[in-house]
């Protein structure tokens, strides 16, 4: 559902990501770890087109996102790290202007909507200003915006950061109940929560791509150790420095 | 189109739940209403005093002492505000980080730029139009020509859309604010300054005066209908909003 082939990103001479290939089948959670600067949400931001890479390409159902982005966008529902919220703007038109940008008419954008506003709880503030709900809420308003018209996949950047301890349940059994239908990629940081909802894994250090595969398998390569210790010593390997770019 | 319709009508609400588009339109009318109260007030203390005078009397013309050069100040006050207006249109999505919502979804950068502009472009005209009742009210006093002041409207509407699209690409640049009204108005004050290099040199002469705000607007107040002056301001136009797309094309490869 979604790939990722040689994905490279250059920031000057900063290496950003490098060589990333992945394939994550329909319906899969995967979860994305590393530690920050990895080039996580680099990578996230060129699957959903927001960033061009310096050179390969991602695919989502088949669809090229850097030749064809306004069909790939379709399909793509994206929390960035920062939740993208208008502060201006009542949680309800706010999610309304989402609804009516990716595409959805008349009656089916209201009832969108109120789906959108039910499933993520946000009944209470939904007549309020972006810039009067709390943390949380707003979390929620992202998650809202990001599943707004049934998307078939979902991009999350560490959508439980600097929430409570309650509420960090509730968005986890949010995406949880998500799944199914719905292809995820979740990057986080908290482990728990990839155990606990996520089938696969990557673990991206210093831009290249380390890990990935199912959670079972990579257990069992690793004598069925923590994911914990995974990952520690997964990000603790030397990364691979192949400097023979231009081989591609 | 629809997108862009849907982008025009979330900088409109945008615009009225903060306080910068009544701040501006307000003060607009403001501005613009005291300069024309002084100067109908001047233009009737004038006429009383030629009263004796019949040479004078004759030469005194509502068009030539009020509309003319009131619509002139009224575009400095343009000039003034309308970089206000444009300043957060893409500046303040980069600050607030909601470009990265506006960039993926289904949309392209024509119609985000095109949603953005028609909305600060029915502001602008909101704020022309509502001078409307006291501009045209000599005419239930007296008989004014009619003429100069559609075309002097016609000037402040196009003069207005070259600025704002010169703001867009200005707030395109970066995610300062203050940073795109400053470089947006001292900019435009440049381009409506340019013909003074005429006066002390003849070097490149026609051009100056070609990219000069002030002498295509001269004209218009005037009562002057050039389609040179048209196009010079629909084209200025078009090359802001078409830099401001090439920003955004480029930055794509930078965020």
């Amino acid at each position: 559902m979604i790939k990722t082939e040689n994905l490279t990103k250059f920031y000057g001479n900063i290496r950003a990501v490098y060589r990333l290939n992945m394939e994550v089948p329909e319906g899969d959670i995967l979860g994305f770890l590393g530690p920050n600067g990895a080039g996580k949400t680099t990578t996230m931001r060129m699957v959903t087109g927001y960033t061009t890479p310096s050179f390969g390409k991602t695919e989502i159902a088949g669809i090229n996102v850097q030749k064809e982005p306004l069909k790939a966008k379709k399909l793509v529902g994206y929390l960035p790290e920062i939740p993208p919220l208008y502060p201006e703007l009542k949680v309800s038109s706010y999610l309304e202007f989402v609804a009516e940008v990716k595409g959805i008419k008349g009656k089916e954008r209201k009832k969108k909507v109120e789906e959108a506003i039910s499933s993520t709880g946000l009944e209470k503030v939904a007549g309020r200003l972006i810039r009067n709900i709390s943390k949380g809420y707003r979390q929620r308003v992202g998650i809202a915006q990001a599943i707004i018209g049934d998307p078939k996949v979902l991009i999350l950047d560490e959508p439980t950061i600097g929430l409570d301890p309650k509420e960090i349940v509730e968005i986890r059994q949010l995406i949880k109940s998500l799944a199914g239908k719905r292809t995820v990629i979740l990057s986080t940081h908290i482990l728990q929560e990839v155990t606990s909802i996520c089938g696969s894994i990557a673990i991206i250090n210093e831009g290249s791509l380390i890990e990935f595969g199912e959670i079972r398998e990579i257990e069992k390569k690793y004598g069925s150790a923590s994911l914990e210790e995974i990952y520690i010593s997964a990000i603790s390997k030397e990364v691979k420095n192949e400097e023979h770019m231009g081989n591609n | 189109m629809r997108n862009t319709w849907a982008i025009t009508k979330k900088e409109l609400k945008v615009y009225f739940s903060t306080p910068t588009a009544y701040v501006v339109i307000s003060l607009f009318l403001l501005i613009t209403g005291f300069m024309f109260y002084v100067m109908v007030s001047n233009y009737s203390i004038l006429s009383l005093r030629s009263g004796g005078n019949p040479y004078f009397s004759m030469k005194l013309n509502l068009n030539q002492y009020i509309y003319s050069p009131f619509f002139a100040n009224a575009a400095i006050i343009l000039l003034l505000l309308l970089p206000i207006l444009t300043m957060r249109l893409f500046a303040e999505e980069r600050r607030q980080n909601t470009d990265e919502l506006l960039f993926t979804l289904p949309t392209t950068n024509t119609q985000i730029i095109l949603g953005k502009y028609i909305s600060s472009v029915l502001i602008l005209t909101l704020m022309i139009v509502a001078t409307a009742p006291f501009v045209f009210y000599p005419f239930f006093l007296t008989k004014p020509e009619i003429v100069p002041v559609l075309t002097g409207y016609l000037g402040l509407f196009l003069l207005g859309i070259a600025f704002l699209s010169f703001g867009i690409f200005s707030s395109s640049l970066t995610e300062n604010q203050i940073v795109a009204a400053v470089f947006s108005f001292g900019i435009l004050l440049l381009l409506w300054l340019i013909y003074w290099l005429t006066y002390v040199t003849s070097f490149l002469k026609g051009f100056l005066k070609y990219i000069s705000f002030f002498n295509h607007f001269d004209n218009l107040s005037k009562g002057l209908l050039d389609t040179s002056d048209i196009v010079f301001y629909l084209s200025f136009a078009f090359v802001g909003l078409f830099l401001t797309y090439a920003v955004l094309e480029v930055r794509r490869w930078w965020r």
